[in-house]
């Protein structure tokens, strides 16, 4: 091109200059692009990152009390919590008002419900408060503060009033404070005491018991994949489908499978009678505790730590090893200097991935952790579907789901996401 | 190890311990069954070593003296043990301790070793191997096990005595035939069928379509889009499940109520929907892992001889992306397929799946129909991880690389 006459910018075949071709060329390639993927993105923001988000905010969200007893948080924001004694008449008549409507609409029982996990009690004195108040004449039958005594002793409790006005503002942190075992006492957050913290015990079980099922994984997983990388691909082939046979089973299959094999008359138990390793009468408690758990969830998440060590495994040259030999390392130098360093890749992306997995797992706990060994997983779906106490059960997410992300964004940074392989 | 290593007799100093070590590992379990560990050990390793010095040296038959000890041992194990089980197990015994000792006193062992071994690196080269052996036995056994369990004649999740007697009266096919009759299961059956295939084109469709376009060159935030896609794979199911409660229970109100939409045809949809996001991780990763081998001048070579982007795609790209498209769709399927959590929350009873069923089978009433199911969709994923094989080995070929 050096010897070309012509000067100025260099152009297309159509005569624009050729930068700006390629410059369109380049939009529109961009485009095309994103107008391929925009469907399913729109997809998964949709109906998957929209509703975590809902979630996600659910944990903060508080608008019922501002909503039901208008009247009565106005009242309540000059009264002084610290004082040691129930507010006066205008508070109680301002209740009477909220309480009417309210009782009429029959949403005075989920205030008294959403109140009754900061301080139980209060369900039932707000739903004995709401069947009478549904007859009152509310401009007429006060004054209101006795009545209520009379109702119900607790309507004069200093401790009922402070709760209804820490929790009249539209958003709180109280479902998290209460996740993370404390309460609003009168000066701020505090510890609950010593017998009502579940959630850290909880927590800290969780990630116990995920990093015992992935040391398990680890341990279990590094043989399995060296001699799957080591072996010639025709009886590694072979070997692979004992593998992903268990990979492509059904979760449930497994689990129950573990369930025959660990309860106390199960296989294992009565092969260890038959061959007289245990008494008959003293049969090895194996399932509904933390052991059950990490057995099953260990065989359950093997896969997914051998696959990535297998990966990586099969790009190490057999020869290093021999390599490392031929220079006077001996067996463990060679493994531990020269293999070993090689393969740590293998190892933390199959760790990041079973951790991740162990952390949330909800199914197999719930079905042989029995009560000392589920996870926090199983106490959200407690709060989702019995207890009804959801803005628990989102703070409680949201805590989850905040150390999934952290691991998740650790394992783009190391792994790639894009490396990931199945089978 | 592909070295053919000659091969010489070993001594008996060799020969004869290890043996006895092997008798008396055996014989510590029956032993222990029967009373005693210690006479157990002394008495198995005793038989082995005396068997093995009258084999060697005595009979130097190897083809007639492994009838004898297959046979001795399944006679013994009948009488002592009783019952065809133990006959059986003594059967076995008598062939491994017979072909041991032979594998030993031959050293046939080092056939297919490199030459140059020590004996100690000899010795963690089996012993290596029997731990891996014992860790494929751990991740199959799960899967086996409930296999025999399922045509149990009672009901019970444990093995019978019929059933170790191998007498046909302890088995029967009466859980199979609850699963088919039975209306529940025939019911949650047909909802997953129903549910999965649906769930699988949706998120085949939309994800082959978006691993196309994650594949081109230029693709403004790839990194960013690429973790929104796999997202649904990394969150955990219980907060997916906690969100899609509360999203897909005021999308079914609005359905129903504006659009005046049936109720079962809404709850379908909604479940539909969760599990369609739910396999759409899988379709992308496996889509775009075969897209890295595709040559994409093969698309170029089409435009330039006067094909249409989409002529292009289905006649050019598609057949050489199909094999990873199907085996991503399967993954999908299976997701679906098995999946619980999400169905336990966004579904109501009408969407009964067949994992809800077994989940609430497992919980509450412990049905061995659930065994019966387990055997079923066992054979079920064989099928599915023989296609999915087939599939990646066909990719290979198509693509032109070796198969590893």
């Amino acid at each position: 091109m050096s010897d070309s006459t012509q000067t100025g910018p260099m152009l297309a075949a159509d005569g624009t200059p050729l930068k700006k071709s390629l410059n369109r060329a380049l939009r529109m390639q961009k485009i095309r692009a994103l107008a391929l993927i925009t469907p399913l993105l729109a997809f998964v923001l949709l109906t998957f990152i929209i509703p975590i988000g809902q979630m996600l905010f659910r944990s903060v969200e508080n608008d019922i009390v501002a909503n039901t007893l208008p009247k009565t948080v106005i009242a309540l924001q000059d009264w002084d919590a610290a004082s040691g004694e129930a507010p006066d008449e205008a508070v109680y008549a301002a209740l009477a008002a909220d309480l009417y409507v309210a009782s009429n609409a029959k949403t005075h029982t989920r205030v008294g419900s959403r109140l009754n996990y900061e301080t139980p009690g209060i369900s039932s004195l707000f739903r004995k408060a709401g069947r009478k108040a549904k007859k009152w004449d509310v401009e007429k039958d006060g004054p209101y503060k006795e009545k209520f005594i009379d109702i119900a002793k607790g309507w004069s409790d200093p401790n009922v009033w402070r709760t209804i006005q820490t929790y009249s503002p539209k958003y709180t942190n109280g479902y998290f404070l209460n996740a993370a075992d404390m309460q609003k006492g009168p000066d701020g957050a505090e510890i609950r005491p010593e017998n009502e913290r579940i959630y850290f015990t909880l927590f800290k079980r969780t990630l116990i018991m995920s990093l015992a099922i992935t040391a398990a994984c680890i341990a279990l997983a590094y043989p399995v994949a060296w001699l799957l990388a080591n072996l010639p691909s025709s009886k590694a082939n072979l070997l692979m489908i004992l593998v992903l046979l268990p990979f492509w089973t059904s979760l449930l299959v497994r689990t129950s499978a573990w369930k025959v094999m660990l309860q106390q008359q199960g296989v294992i138990n009565d092969v260890l009678v038959w061959i007289g390793l245990v008494a008959d009468d003293t049969r090895l408690v194996m399932i509904n505790n933390q052991a059950g758990t990490i057995i099953a969830m260990t065989h359950i998440l093997l896969p997914f730590m051998i696959l990535p060590m297998y990966s990586v495994m099969q790009t190490i040259q057999p020869t290093y090893l021999r390599a490392a030999k031929s220079m006077g390392a001996t067996n463990w130098t060679a493994f531990w200097r020269v293999y070993f360093p090689l393969s740590v890749p293998g190892i933390g992306a199959g760790s990041i991935l079973v951790f991740i997995l162990a952390i949330g797992y909800y199914i197999t706990p719930e079905l042989v952790g029995g009560t000392k060994g589920v996870f926090i997983s199983n106490r959200i779906a407690f709060h989702i579907s019995t207890s009804l106490n959801w803005g628990l059960a989102a703070a409680l997410g949201t805590i989850l789901l905040a150390v999934v992300l952290i691991l998740y964004w650790a394992y783009d940074k190391i792994v790639g996401i894009d490396n990931v392989k199945l089978g | 190890m592909a070295a053919l290593t000659p091969i010489s007799r070993k001594p008996m100093s060799l020969v004869l311990p290890t043996v006895a070590a092997a008798g008396g590992f055996f014989g510590l379990f029956v032993g222990t069954a029967n009373g005693s560990g210690l006479l157990g050990v002394l008495i198995g390793a005793a038989m082995a070593v005396i068997l093995a010095v009258v084999y060697i040296n005595v009979l130097k038959n190897e083809a007639l003296s492994k009838w004898i000890n297959i046979a001795l041992f399944g006679v013994l194990g009948f009488v002592f043990g009783g019952g065809i089980a133990a006959a059986l197990i003594g059967l076995l015994y008598g062939w491994f301790i017979h072909w041991f000792t032979y594998w030993l006193y031959e050293g046939r062992y080092r056939a297919r070793l490199l030459p140059y071994l020590t004996p100690g690196q000899a010795l963690w080269h089996y012993s290596f191997r029997v731990i891996c052996g014992a860790i494929f036995v751990f991740l199959i056994t799960p899967v086996l096990v409930v296999m025999p369990l399922s045509f149990n004649a009672q009901d019970f999740f444990t093995f019978t005595p019929e059933m170790l007697r191998l007498d046909p009266a302890g088995y029967s096919l009466k859980h199979y035939q609850d699963f088919f009759t039975n209306n529940e299961w025939q019911r949650s059956f047909k909802n997953s069928l129903i549910i999965a295939p649906v769930a699988t084109v949706i998120s085949v469709s939309l994800g082959t379509l978006a691993a196309i376009g994650l594949s081109q060159a230029h693709v403004p935030g790839r990194r960013a889009i690429m973790a929104i896609l796999i997202s649904p794979m990394i969150v955990p199911l219980i907060i997916s499940a906690t969100g899609m409660f509360f999203f897909y229970s005021q999308i079914g109100n609005w359905m129903e109520a504006t659009l005046g939409l049936n109720k079962t045809f809404v709850g379908y949809v909604k479940v539909i929907l969760a599990h369609a996001v739910l396999g759409i991780p899988f379709v992308i990763i496996t889509v775009t892992a075969t897209l890295v081998g595709f040559d994409r001048s093969l698309t170029r070579a089409a435009a330039n001889m006067g094909a249409n982007p989409v002529t292009t795609f289905f006649r050019v790209q598609m057949p050489l992306i199909l094999p990873g498209v199907i085996s991503g769709g399967l993954f999908a399927f299976i997701t679906s397929f098995d999946e619980v959590v999400v169905v336990l929350f966004v579904g109501s009873a009408g969407q009964k799946t067949l994992p809800w069923q077994m989940f609430t089978g497992l919980r509450e009433q412990i049905s061995p129909t659930i065994l019966a199911v387990a055997t079923i969709l066992v054979g079920i994923s064989i099928l599915l991880l023989a296609t999915v094989e087939m599939l990646r080995r066909r990719s290979e070929r198509l693509r032109g690389m070796s198969p590893s």
